[in-house]
């Protein structure tokens, strides 16, 4: 019949309209300032520096300041500089460390080339994406104080990763340590037997 | 607003707006006082309708948001109720760019002449029983008249414009609305048939009473009465250029149609129209057809008149609004068939049914009968069998590679 199809569209809209108002399950939307959505573990933005310790985050850096991400950043957003000393990373090793680590957001492509290729997992992808500055120049550019983020807020926002990442480096360092140990002993000992062979560590 | 004469002493409300411009124009000199009645008629139009516009436009915002399960907007003040405001300013302080190609003087005027136009229309609408801002013998006549001259603005702000899609948007928008002012004519014609009148008081006065003390005697509550009020309708719709008739400005296919080329305080100008526009002809529905200011019940009557006439404009704005959120836009072939083999073919069959009411009127008893199954059929049959040739040879697509 003529007619019918409209009025089924409009049964739909004021369905719609009163169901809004009874049933919050309905909305679509989020009010954002107020209300947050829960962000998807996949989704990463920009670059953070991981260090291992919430309370001395300068302190224990994992990045060791080998500007292999600053070379390979395709928009060159990154800007390291050695430190002159040295200091004792997470497995007591003394390493250099980061004097300055810069990373211009106005300039990431967020295409995490930096988090792939570097080999100490010191680097790590974001989801804080709130960046509104009112100085486009020095406000968007986040220096290591800023970039420096704990282990355990890794763990908080892509917690599969983390669990990987942490694995693999105890891994490292287990194996570092049986060598270290098995050194100690060969040296002590005073023919050495043939050397045993240490299981390469799982990748 | 001229009192109208009337035996007993009326309610206090009832008479409020009336004892409060005489009031006011008691300060003045008596030679000057006809000017001032009708500039505060028009002041209080003005405001009114303004006021009306503003918070019309938040509400249909706030209700397309509740249709689509989002709040609308909320951050201006409580709930929102300071959008309009808001939207007000920003309008007024943006930068208003003249095309160098553009006719000036053309794309100036469109935008004052279509306002001036669409508040022309407001001052032959009684909206209660004893504000009528002008009392013309030929009111409808006259509403209709200035009514049509809008179109005129609407092709002078596409033409002046001098760009491809604001055009388009004047030859459609010259198109829809010629083809839509004829049902929209015919579709008040059988209401002076009935009545008697073209002044709009007395359209009013003949939809006083009722029938057996219940049902008011509202032309819609009649067979031709209903078809004529759907026909008007689905008109004023089209000349509104509301949704689903919104062709002129149609944002997918011509960027904002006659709007393209205009900013800032003239693109406020032509919402205003178009929501003065709907306005006006909601209140005309109002009047010819919902029995203008009267109270649906005699107990009722305690509620002014000009309470009444509000609750059913706005009742008939939110069906605009309602209509609206929910049908898409029609295309231009559809558009124009719907108009000249669906509804003047109709609104000419309603003056034949009309006329025979009319005739028929001192038929009794079973003749009575008689009368409403003749009216009843003469109303809806038409539309179904018209219903079927409007979409022959447009059977459903099929889409063969899909």
């Amino acid at each position: 019949m003529l007619g019918i199809g409209l009025l089924q569209g409009l049964a739909v809209t004021a369905r719609n309209l009163i169901g809004s108002f009874h049933d919050p399950k309905r909305f679509v939307t989020t009010q954002y300032p107020e209300e947050r959505t829960k962000l998807p573990e996949a989704y990463r933005n920009f670059p953070f520096l991981v260090a291992e310790n919430a309370t001395d985050p300068m302190g224990t850096l994992r990045c060791v300041a080998c500007q292999i991400c600053e070379k390979e950043c395709p928009p060159q957003c990154i800007y390291i500089e050695k430190s002159k000393d040295k200091k004792p990373d997470a497995n007591g090793k003394m390493q250099i460390y980061p004097a300055i680590f810069a990373i211009d957001t106005a300039v990431c492509m967020s295409c995490q080339i930096c988090v792939e290729v570097c080999p100490f997992d010191a680097i790590k992808m974001d989801q804080v994406f709130e960046f509104a500055a009112t100085d486009r120049f020095n406000g968007l550019v986040l220096d290591r104080v800023q970039l420096a983020k704990p282990n355990s807020y890794f763990h908080g926002i892509h917690p599969t990763e983390a669990a990987e990442v942490d694995g693999r480096l105890a891994a490292a360092r287990k194996a570092a340590e049986e060598k270290a140990r098995l050194a100690a002993a060969a040296k002590a000992a005073p023919k050495p037997p043939p050397a045993p062979k240490v299981d390469p560590p799982a990748e | 607003m001229n009192p109208c004469p009337s035996g007993t002493q009326q309610h206090f409300l009832e008479r409020a707006p009336v004892l409060l411009r005489d009031w006011i124009t008691s300060f003045l000199p008596g030679s000057t006082r006809w000017l001032a009645d009708s500039l505060i008629d028009i002041a209080s139009i003005l405001a009114v309708f303004g006021l009306l516009f503003a918070f019309l436009t938040l509400a249909e915002r706030k209700v397309l948001g509740r249709v689509q399960n989002r709040p609308g907007p909320n951050r201006t003040g409580w709930m929102g109720l300071l959008q309009p405001f808001a939207d007000g300013i920003k309008m007024l302080t943006k930068e208003d760019v003249v095309p160098r190609a553009a006719d000036p003087v053309l794309h100036f005027l469109a935008p004052v002449a279509l306002l001036a136009f669409s508040i022309l229309t407001f001052a032959v609408i009684p909206f209660g029983r004893n504000l009528v801002p002008l009392d013309l013998d030929a009111g409808v006549l006259y509403f209709f008249a200035a009514g049509s001259a809008t179109e005129l603005a609407i092709f002078m702000a596409g033409w002046a414009s001098h760009n491809k899609y604001a055009l388009f948007a004047a030859m459609r928008a010259l198109a829809q609305l010629i083809s839509y002012e004829l049902p929209l004519l015919l579709s008040f014609v059988p209401v002076v048939l009935a009545t008697g009148s073209l002044s709009p008081t007395g359209i009013v006065a003949a939809q006083a009473g009722w029938r057996w003390g219940a049902v008011p005697n509202w032309l819609v509550f009649t067979p031709w009465g209903a078809a004529g009020f759907a026909i008007f309708m689905i008109s004023a719709l089209a000349e509104s250029n509301r949704s689903p008739f919104d062709l002129p400005e149609a944002e997918s296919e011509l960027i904002a149609g006659h709007l393209t080329e205009y900013s800032g305080f003239k693109y406020a100008l032509f919402f205003m129209a178009e929501y003065f526009g709907m306005c006006a002809l909601s209140g005309m529905a109002v009047t010819l057809f919902l029995g203008g200011w009267h109270a649906p019940l005699p107990v009722l009557e305690i509620i002014p008149s000009y309470a009444w006439f509000a609750a059913k404009l706005l009742v008939l704005l939110a069906g605009f609004i309602w209509i609206r959120a929910t049908l898409p836009r029609l295309r231009m072939d559809q558009l124009t068939k719907l108009a000249w083999k669906f509804l003047v073919p109709l609104a000419l069959i309603n003056l034949g049914t009309t006329a025979f009411w009319t005739l028929t009127h001192p038929w009794e008893g079973p003749l009575q009968l008689l009368r409403w199954g003749v009216a009843l059929g003469l109303v809806l049959i038409p539309p179904v069998l018209l219903g079927r040739g409007l979409s022959s040879g447009l059977g459903p697509r099929r889409y063969r590679y899909a």
